[in-house]
């Protein structure tokens, strides 16, 4: 059994989102905040990423399955809306990882404007010729896109 | 046919008694409602869009509002204190007791009403969530926060579709043209304010629905000229949603949401 907030927190770190399975709730940044308190009591603090994402229910009951396995069933999954969840919480590896996986990662929006014309790459070959085909794809947070270069179709993680 | 004379309790063409909800849950009610039913509304289209991608895309925006439906409806249950969570509100409410827009409840008709409603709500909710993100209401302000970013996607497609239609093929023009003609008669009520919302927006906690009038105009006049569109002449304004009082498509929309909960309470997948 491990105690201290930090192995506590590396135990659900690496807990996958269900939708696309290459990413840890760490990675995305759905992953706020673990707390023990003085009772021993375990709160794992997620913030969904869009409001109707789907796969919070499999998250919450993935990050509990986990706790108890470390002997922490006494343990609760809290749901926190604010601040809301944005694509730049997105680790560096969380992108890469999404590149290899392939699909298109987000843009880090920053505070400035957002350029509304930044070339999304093709994550196959690389080219930066592509086009949008929908602005909504397989999941809430990607839209769908083309190659110009090499043809094929990919997803896009939409910037939020 | 027979003609009934009003029974005590039975509806008499006025709106039912004022809510006995606490007024943020009540507020809270009305936001949560229009997003459900307009989910439900959304979800017909699934295998019945143009195309695929319309199919998916449209599926999306009402999985968005079903997840702004869902903190709404929690939240509105966890102020009235009496133990109805998200479920209890969504499947086990009569229709009287719903306090969504009439025109969230309308059916789809073709497309192209589908998207002229999308563009005239979407313009609306965008606003709304705008404001309501500086709501002295903390809860309410996190879900605005969250939903408003989901909600400019909404616009933007709704957008998209408009100019590609009004300043389309004659035939999609004219469908287009059609579609606002059947959409502006409920256009009116997302505006209407009233004691709920000038005692709240008083407390700096909702959002006076006449302030988001002009701009709402301006959003949609813009795309309206672009898209080489007529806008709508005033007329007949249907009103009465948020006291309960629906249009017959309500009923029929409800039964369909609520009988699978109802005949077979607790089922789970």
């Amino acid at each position: 059994m491990v105690t201290g907030v930090a192995e506590i927190r590396e135990v659900v770190a690496d807990v996958l989102d269900p939708e696309v399975p290459v990413l840890t709730i760490d990675d995305l940044g759905v992953l706020r905040d673990v707390r023990v308190e003085p009772d021993g009591h375990v709160v794992v603090e997620i913030t969904p990423t869009y409001s109707g994402c789907p796969a919070m229910d499999a998250i919450r009951d993935d990050v509990l399955a986990r706790l108890r396995d470390h002997g922490h069933a006494d343990a609760e999954v809290r749901l926190v809306l604010a601040p809301a969840w944005t694509t730049d919480w997105m680790s560096e590896g969380g992108r890469r990882k999404l590149a290899a996986y392939g699909i298109a990662p987000p843009h880090v929006r920053g505070t400035g404007p957002l350029p509304l014309s930044l070339s999304v790459r093709c994550p196959r070959c690389g080219s930066p010729d592509t086009r949008e085909t929908s602005r909504f794809g397989s999941t809430a947070c990607k839209s769908l896109w083309t190659c110009r270069s090499c043809l094929e179709p990919f997803d896009h993680f939409k910037a939020l | 046919m027979t003609r009934h004379a009003a029974a005590p309790g039975s509806w008499d063409g006025r709106a039912t008694p004022a809510s006995a909800l606490p007024p943020v849950a009540e507020y809270s009610l009305r936001l949560g409602d229009d997003a459900l039913v307009l989910a439900q509304r959304l979800g017909e289209w699934v295998s019945r869009a143009p195309q695929l991608e319309e199919d998916v895309a449209l599926a999306n925006i009402g999985l968005d509002l079903l997840g702004q439906a869902r903190t709404l409806l929690t939240y509105a249950g966890e102020v009235e204190g009496e133990g109805r969570d998200e479920d209890d509100l969504a499947y086990l409410r009569e229709e009287r007791d719903f306090r969504n827009l009439q025109i969230v409840e309308r059916p789809n008709g073709d497309f192209a009403v589908t998207i002229a409603r999308q563009l005239a709500f979407s313009a609306y909710q965008l606003g709304l969530y705008r404001s309501l993100c500086g709501s002295a209401d903390a809860t309410l302000a996190a879900i605005a926060a969250k939903a408003v970013k989901e909600v400019d996607y909404h616009l933007d497609h709704a957008t998209q579709w408009v100019l590609r239609l009004g300043d389309g093929t004659r035939e999609s023009h004219h469908r287009m043209q059609a579609a606002l003609e059947q959409v502006w008669p409920y256009v009116d009520e997302m505006f209407d304010a009233d004691e709920l919302t000038s005692v709240l927006a008083g407390e700096g906690v909702a959002v006076d629905p006449a302030a988001l009038r002009p701009p709402w105009d301006a959003t949609v006049s813009a795309v309206l000229a672009r898209a080489t569109l007529t806008r709508p002449e005033p007329g007949f304004h249907g009103r009465g949603g948020r006291r309960g009082l629906h249009t017959e498509a309500m009923g029929q929309l409800l039964a369909e949401m609520q009988h699978l909960h109802r005949s077979y309470p607790g089922a789970s997948w």
